[in-house]
Parts: structure tokens; sequence; C-alpha cells
């Protein structure tokens, strides 16, 4: 699995980031989480609003920041 | 004003009883002007933000762009400048809007609509506007500013600038975003997060401005500001107009003060055109933009707006004299 957190720099980028590492903590998993900055990549995903959270090349969220809880949510939907 | 009478009630007895202040003395008007004006203001801006990014969540930028993308021109330009107003700027999403639009194959002008509109007519504006000169003047700037969003982005658009694109623009087919599933409790609390965001952001800008603004207010003559602030001289709205342009991320702060000088005797249009050219014309916003545009085109477009932004400063003056 691989997280993808997308933001242009904004202050709530890095609480997502911190949130998401939470979340698989607390639910015991393994994922990958990378912060992706670059305009041309974040544009790659349509999303202009941040922060924006992707699921294995799913966006999942955009323009929101999530509690752990949601996250936590989010994550065990995908699937896991 | 009638809904802030309790406040001008605590203002009062804070001043006269607490503060044991003499009635009418220079100093009490001063700080009672200072606790009324600061209360009422955080008070909308509390009300006013909280609702609008409510209403926000509804509506985000993937969503107006998928409506805009199936506009043409001059319906795109009405209808961009219209999501602009709701949509919230800072100049950090300037790059990503922009860009997404672009690529959405929505038009150069119409974008340009929407950049405009939504620094010039955004929510923190409007209630230091409603706050501080009352719903006409709010009313007024709303329209011009909308009016100079649509028209700057159709002449923009006519004059076929899409060269002056710095950026590899890679036309998407498909810029459409599943529909997220938002709960009522997450809006609301993703609106009281943003109301506290913007709070914390302005509120030392807002507090010293109000305070000028109420020393102002209580100890500098009426005569003073008419001879030297030259509010109605014909050069005074192209020069505020200028004054405003380095002074965006201080709006909060210089509304309250503005707002005294219009008390003072500043002509309207003046005032106007000088709050259109902070929130309007930005200067970091231009920074920022300029590594996606060459600087021809950020000067095009500042000049179209900044002409605008002069045409409705002279028209308030003559109209409202």
């Amino acid at each position: 699995m691989v997280i993808k957190i997308l933001g242009a720099g904004c202050s709530s980028c890095a609480q997502l980031e911190k949130n998401t590492k939470e979340a698989l903590e607390r639910l015991g998993l393994e994922a990958q989480v990378v912060k992706i900055s670059d305009i041309q990549d974040i544009l790659a995903y349509s999303v202009m609003s941040f922060p924006a959270l992707v699921i294995d090349e799913n966006v999942v969220l955009y323009g929101q920041n999530p509690t752990v809880e949601e996250l936590m949510q989010l994550i065990r939907d995908r699937g896991l | 004003m009638s809904i802030f009478r309790p406040v001008q009630i605590f203002a009062d007895w804070l001043t006269y009883s607490i503060f044991a202040m003499q009635q009418k003395s220079l100093a009490a008007e001063a700080v009672n002007f200072f606790i009324f004006d600061t209360i009422k203001i955080f008070i909308l801006l509390s009300v006013i933000i909280f609702f609008v990014s409510l209403i926000r969540s509804f509506i985000p930028p993937e969503r107006i762009r998928k409506i805009l993308s199936h506009k043409y021109e001059i319906t795109g330009n009405l209808l961009a400048a219209f999501f602009g107003i709701i949509t919230p700027f800072c100049t950090c999403s300037a790059i990503p809007l922009f860009l997404g639009f672009i690529e959405a194959g929505i038009p150069l002008g119409v974008t340009f609509s929407f950049l405009i509109a939504s620094p010039m007519i955004n929510e923190v504006a409007i209630v230091l506007l409603l706050g501080l000169f009352g719903w006409k003047i709010s009313l007024i700037y709303i329209i011009s500013g909308y009016i100079i969003a649509v028209v700057s982005g159709v002449i923009l658009g006519k004059m076929k600038l899409e060269h002056l694109v710095e950026y590899m623009v890679t036309r998407r087919a498909d810029t459409s975003l599943g529909v997220m599933k938002l709960t009522w409790k997450q809006r609301i609390r993703s609106a009281k997060n943003y109301t506290a965001e913007i709070l914390k952001k302005i509120w030392p800008y807002i507090l010293i401005g109000i305070g000028i603004g109420a020393w102002i207010h209580g100890y500098v003559p009426t005569e003073f500001i008419m001879r030297y602030a030259a509010g109605n001289s014909w050069y005074a709205v192209p020069l505020v107009t200028l004054i405003g342009i380095p002074l965006y991320s201080n709006a909060a702060g210089v509304l309250p003060l503005v707002s005294v000088l219009t008390e003072k005797g500043v002509a309207i249009g003046t005032t106007l055109a000088f709050m259109m050219a902070i929130t309007g014309l930005s200067l970091p916003e231009f920074l920022i933009l300029k590594k996606v545009m060459k600087a021809k085109l950020i000067i095009i477009f500042a000049t179209v707006v900044g002409i605008g932004i002069l045409f409705t400063g002279y028209l308030f003056n003559y109209l409202l004299s």
C-alpha cells in the first residue's frame, strides 16, 4: 500500500502526514507514506485543493484535513 | 446596527464604570470606540467565515472547474467571477488553481475572471466593509468587484495571450474527480478549523488597525486629515491604488484605518479604489504567478484590473460627491 499526501506547502499538509502515520500505527499496518509537492505531479491527480490524500493511486480526499479516526476508516475502506 | 446594541452597552460599561474614564473625554471616546469595534468585528468575522466555509464545502474548486470547462466565454466569465467570490484565496493556491483550470481547457480569460474575483471579493474584506462601512458600501464594493472581474476577464480573453503562459500545459481529457462523501460533522469541523485558522492569522492586524483607527477617531481633527490626506484631489485615486498593491496581507489592519479616514471626509470612491487595490492587485500573488507566466502577462493582467479599479474610484467619487 502506498499513501501519497499532495500539498503545495500548506501547514495542513504536515498535519495530514502526521495523522496518517498515526492512523497506520494504530491500525498496526505498514505502508509507504510519500509527500508530493511538485506541482506537475500534483496536477496529474487533477487536484486543486489541499491537502489531498491518495491511497494506491486513488484520490480519496481533497481540501480536507481528517482526524486520525477518519483516516483509519478511510484506510480500512480501501480493503485492508 | 441594533443587533450590536448589547456590545455598545458592554463597551460603555467597561469604559465608564470599570475603567472609570471621564464621560465625553477624548481618551474615553477612543477606548470606547476600540472596545466596541473590536468585539463587533470579531463576532462578524467568526460567524460569516464559518458559514461561508460551510457553503464552500459543497462547491470545491474541482467541481467549479468541471462546471466551467463546459462553458464558453462571457457565460464562462460571468460564472467564473461568481465562483471566485465563494472560493477562498491564498497565494499558495494560485498556481494549482490557474494551471488546473487551463489544463481542463478553460479559456484564459475565464480563468482570469476567477483569479480576479477570488481575492478581491473575499469574506474577510466583506465582513470588515459590513462592520465598518455598512451594507450599502459593501454592496457597491461587491458589485463593482464582480463587474471588474468579468470585464477584465473578457478583455484579457480577447487579447489572445495564451502564448504568454510559460508552462507546458498538458491538456487532460478527464479532470473529473470522484465526489467526496462528507458528513455534516466533517463539514462543520472543517469550517470551524478554517475560521480559527483565519482569525489566528489576522487578529493582530485587526487590533492594530482598530487601535490606530480609534486614536485617529478620538484625537486627530477632521481638518488635519482633510488638509494632509488629500482625500479629494484628482490624484488621490491613482495614488491609493499604487499604495494598495504591496498591502495585501495587511488588508485586515488597513481597513479599520481607512474607515476612520472616510468618516473624517476622505471620498468614498477613493476608499473603494484603495480597498480593491489592496485585495485585487497583490504583489505576493504576482510574484508567485511569475513561475507560470511571462512578466508581460502579469503586467497586462495588473494593468487591466488597475484601470477597472481607477474607473470605479473616479465613478463613485463623482456619483457620491
